[in-house]
C-alpha cells in the first residue's frame, strides 16, 4: 500500500512505531446507570482528547460517546500496557468514578482488534439493535469534533476514514439495515404498505403509553396530516395531545370520531374491547370502505379479533408487530457473515497501510543513519588524509551517496509495491531493533 | 428471416430484468436507473425488430402469430416504461419485464412466417386499428400483474411472513392507482380501437359485422373493464376484490387474443 502523503511519512518516521489503543465500554459490559455516568458530551470530550494529548499519554485521540458506548481511541509511540492504563485512569478520574466501580466493565483493545471493534461498531453490529444506522452518524461526528480540535493525525485519520468507508459499504451491499426492528416502526411501516406516503392520511390515537408515543413520533416524521387523541379523560386527552403535537378529542364522541382516521393506534388498559367488530363496520360504511389500518398495543387487547375478518380492515397486534420484528431480526442476523466479510477485508487493508507507513518510517530512519555514517565517515577520512583535491573529495561524496541510494533502492520499490502484498509488513519492530534505528539506541550510542 | 435484433432486444430485456431485480432487493437509485435504461434500449432494439419485419411485409407486423406476439410484448414494455415514469415506481419491473421476455421469446420460437394478406386490409386506418387494439390488450396485461401483485401483497400483509421483496413493492394504493392508470389506458385504447375498426369496415363494406364473435368477445371486454372502473370506487368492492376482478377480466381478454382469434372468427387471425 503506498503512503500517502509526505507529511504521513515525516509522522510516521518521526514516531517509529504506532500503536491503536481503544478502552471503553458500551451496553454489553456496563448497566445504564453506569454508561449514563461515564458519557461524554461534546464538549467534553473535544476536551479529553485535548488533555489525553497534551499529557502525553496518546498522541492522537478520538472520543465516540454515544447513549451505548463510551470510547476513548488513541495513538501510542509504544506497545504495551502502559498507554492504555494511563487511558483507563484518565477516564476514570475524568468521570469521578473509583476504580472499583468500573472493574470489569471496561474493555481494551489494542492493535488489529482495536481497529476491528471500531469498523463492527460502525457497521451497527456492534449495536444494542443489530444494524441500526445512527451509529455512523455518530461515529462521524465524533471523528469530525476530533478533526476540527486537531487531535487527530494520520493514523486515527485513516481509521476512522476507514470506519465511514466500512458503514457505508455495509450498508449499500447488505441489507442489514433493511427491515424495521422496533414494533412502533414495524407498524408504521406496514401502514405505508397500505397507503403509500402517510402525508395527508389521518391518524387517531386511543389512549397512551411508550409504545403508542413512539409510533406517533414515526408518523409525524413521516408527515401525517391530522392527529387526533382521545383519552377516557378529556384533560389527560387534552395534555397528551398537546405533548404529541395534535388535537384532543372527547371521549364521548369516539364513535363519530373514527369515521375520519386512516390509521388508529390504540394503547387503553382494561379488559373491553374499545373497538368492537361493530364499531369499525360503522366505521367503515362512513368512510366509504376506505381502508383502515389499526395498530393494537393494548394487552389485554383494545380491539375486538374478530374485526380483523373485516374487509379493508388491516388489524395488528402487538403480538403481530413482535412477530414481524423477530422475523426482521432473523433476517438482519443472517446477514452478520457477509457484514464480517466486509469488516474483515477492510481491517486487512488498514493495518496492510499501517504497516506500511510504519515501513516508511523506517526506511527513511535507515536512511538517516546510513547518511550520518557516510559524513562521519568521509569527514575522519578526509581531516588525515593530505593530497586529496576538491574534485576527489566531491567524487568521493557522490560515489557514497550513489551507494547509498542504491542500498535503499530495493526496499523503496518493495514499500511502493506493498499494495500487492495485501498482508501487513511483518517484523519490522525486529528490523528496527536490528538496526538499531530507535531514537533510544542513539542515546545509547552517545 | 434473421432474428439478430430481436435476440438483441431478448438480450436487453433480460439483463434489464436481472437490474429490476437487483433494484428490488438491494434497493439503489443507480441500479434502478440502469434498469430503466437497459429496458430503453431493448424497446428500440425491438422496434428496429419490428421494423425490420415491417420493410418485409411492407406493413406493420401483426398479420403473423410472430409478429402480433412480437407487437403485443413491445407494445407491453411501451406501457410499463410508461407507467414506471408517471408512477416514479421501478420495484415491479420484476415482473413486468419477465411477461415481455416470455411474449417475445413466444414470437421468436414460432418465427415470422410468409404473409398472405387480404387486399382490403391496407391503409393508415386499418393499421391503427389493429395497432391501437393491441395496445388496449398490453395494457389490460400489465394491470392484471399489477392486481396480482396487490392480491400476493393483501395477502402477505394480512396472514404472510413478510420478506424483503414485500418490503420493496410499491404500497397497495399506490398498485392500485397504477393498476386503474392503466385499466384507464386500456380501455380508451379499446375504444378508439374499436370505433377506428367499425369505421374502416363500413368504408370498405358499407356495413357493421356485429355478428362476429370477435366484436362481440371485444363488446364483454369493454363492459367488465368499465364495470371495473365502477366497482373500483364502491365501498364494498375497492381493494382486493377489485383486483381480483382485474385479475379475473384478463382472462377474458386471453380468451378473445388466443381462443377467439384462433379458433371463432375470419378476419380477426391473430389479434
Amino acid at each position: 500500500m503506498a503512503i500517502d502523503s509526505i507529511s504521513e511519512r515525516n509522522a510516521a518516521a518521526a514516531r517509529g512505531r504506532a500503536a491503536i489503543a481503544l478502552i471503553g465500554c458500551n451496553h454489553r459490559t456496563a448497566p445504564v446507570e453506569l454508561r449514563e455516568r461515564v458519557a461524554f458530551t461534546p464538549e467534553q470530550a473535544v476536551r479529553a482528547a485535548n488533555e489525553l494529548c497534551r499529557m502525553g499519554v496518546i498522541e492522537e485521540a478520538v472520543v465516540v460517546s454515544t447513549c451505548n458506548r463510551s470510547e476513548l481511541y488513541g495513538v501510542t509511540s509504544e506497545e504495551g500496557e502502559s498507554a492504555p492504563s494511563a487511558m483507563v485512569s484518565y477516564f476514570t478520574d475524568f468521570h469521578k468514578l473509583s476504580p472499583a466501580e468500573l472493574n470489569g466493565r471496561l474493555y481494551r483493545h489494542a492493535g488489529p482488534e482495536a481497529v476491528r471493534h471500531l469498523f463492527r461498531v460502525a457497521s451497527g453490529i456492534d449495536s444494542m439493535l443489530l444494524g441500526e444506522a445512527e451509529i455512523l452518524g455518530q461515529v462521524r461526528e465524533a471523528y469530525n469534533r476530533a478533526l476540527e480540535n486537531g487531535s487527530t493525525g494520520p493514523v486515527l485519520n485513516r481509521l476512522f476514514q476507514g470506519a465511514l468507508e466500512v458503514g457505508k459499504r455495509v450498508r449499500a451491499e447488505t441489507e442489514i439495515g433493511a427491515r424495521p426492528m422496533s414494533v412502533a416502526l414495524a407498524g408504521v411501516k406496514l401502514a405505508e404498505r397500505v397507503f403509500g406516503e402517510l402525508k395527508g392520511h389521518s391518524a387517531l390515537i386511543v389512549g397512551a403509553g411508550a409504545v403508542a408515543e413512539q409510533v406517533v413520533e414515526h408518523l409525524r416524521l413521516r408527515g401525517i396530516g391530522e392527529l387526533r387523541v382521545v383519552n377516557r379523560s378529556l384533560a389527560r386527552a387534552e395534555e397528551l395531545a398537546r405533548r404529541m403535537g395534535g388535537q384532543a378529542g372527547d371521549w364521548s364522541n369516539f364513535e363519530s370520531l373514527l369515521d375520519q382516521p386512516d390509521i388508529i393506534v390504540t394503547s387503553v388498559s382494561g379488559s373491553e374491547h374499545v373497538l368492537t367488530r361493530m364499531l369499525l363496520e360503522r366505521a367503515m360504511a362512513a368512510r366509504s370502505g376506505r381502508a383502515i389500518f389499526v395498530i393494537d398495543l393494548g394487552v389485554p387487547r383494545n380491539v375486538d379479533p374478530d374485526a380483523e375478518g373485516l374487509y379493508n380492515v388491516y388489524l395488528f397486534n402487538i403480538d403481530h408487530l413482535g412477530e414481524i420484528v423477530e422475523q426482521n431480526k432473523k433476517a438482519r442476523e443472517a446477514e452478520l457473515p457477509r457484514v464480517e466479510t466486509i469488516v474483515d477485508e477492510h481491517v486487512t487493508k488498514f493495518l496492510a497501510w499501517q504497516s506500511s507507513l510504519e515501513a516508511a518510517g523506517l526506511l527513511d530512519a535507515f536512511r538517516a543513519r546510513l547518511e550520518a555514517e557516510r559524513r562521519a565517515l568521509l569527514a575522519a577520512h578526509f581531516a588525515n588524509a593530505d593530497g586529496i583535491t576538491e574534485s576527489e573529495r566531491a567524487r568521493f561524496e557522490q560515489l557514497t551517496e550513489e551507494l547509498i541510494d542504491r542500498i535503499v533502492q530495493l526496499p523503496s520499490q518493495r514499500l511502493r509495491n506493498a499494495r500487492k502484498l495485501r498482508r501487513p509488513l511483518e517484523g519490522l519492530a525486529a528490523l528496527r531493533d536490528f538496526f538499531g534505528l530507535d531514537p533510544s539506541d542513539r542515546e545509547d550510542e552517545s | 428471416m434473421k432474428l439478430s435484433m430481436d435476440f438483441a432486444a431478448l438480450g436487453l430485456y433480460v439483463a434489464s430484468f436481472i437490474g429490476y431485480t437487483a433494484n428490488l432487493y438491494r434497493d439503489r437509485r443507480w441500479i434502478g436507473r440502469v434498469a430503466t435504461l437497459l429496458m430503453i434500449l431493448g424497446l428500440v432494439a425491438h422496434y428496429y425488430a419490428l421494423l425490420e419485419r415491417s420493410r418485409v411485409i411492407h406493413a406493420i407486423p401483426y398479420n403473423d402469430l410472430y409478429g402480433s406476439m412480437s407487437l403485443f410484448a413491445w407494445l407491453v414494455g411501451v406501457t410499463y416504461l410508461g407507467l414506471e415514469t408517471f408512477h416514479r415506481q421501478r420495484a415491479v419491473g420484476s415482473l413486468v419485464v419477465p411477461f415481455v421476455i416470455f411474449w417475445l421469446a413466444l414470437a421468436m420460437s414460432v418465427a415470422p412466417t410468409a404473409v398472405i394478406r387480404a387486399p382490403q386490409a391496407n391503409g393508415a386506418l386499418f393499421a391503427l386499428h389493429i395497432t391501437i387494439g393491441i395496445l388496449a390488450y398490453a395494457a389490460f396485461a400489465i394491470s392484471f400483474l399489477l392486481s396480482l401483485i396487490y392480491l400476493v401483497q393483501n395477502r402477505v400483509l394480512r396472514h404472510g411472513k413478510p420478506g424483503l421483496a414485500f418490503w420493496r413493492f410499491p404500497a397497495l394504493d399506490v398498485l392500485e392507482r397504477m393498476s386503474l392508470s392503466s385499466v384507464w389506458v386500456g380501455l380508451v385504447a379499446l375504444v378508439i380501437g374499436t370505433v377506428l375498426g367499425f369505421v374502416w369496415e363500413h368504408r370498405l363494406a358499407h356495413r357493421f359485422a356485429m355478428a362476429d364473435p370477435k366484436v362481440l368477445v371485444t363488446l364483454i371486454v369493454l363492459v367488465i373493464y368499465a364495470a371495473y372502473l365502477l366497482i373500483v370506487r364502491a365501498p364494498a368492492w375497492r381493494g382486493a376484490r377489485a383486483a381480483l376482478v382485474c385479475v379475473c377480466n384478463f382472462a377474458v381478454v386471453l380468451f378473445s387474443y388466443t381462443i377467439v382469434n384462433l379458433y371463432f372468427t375470419n378476419f380477426h387471425r391473430y389479434f
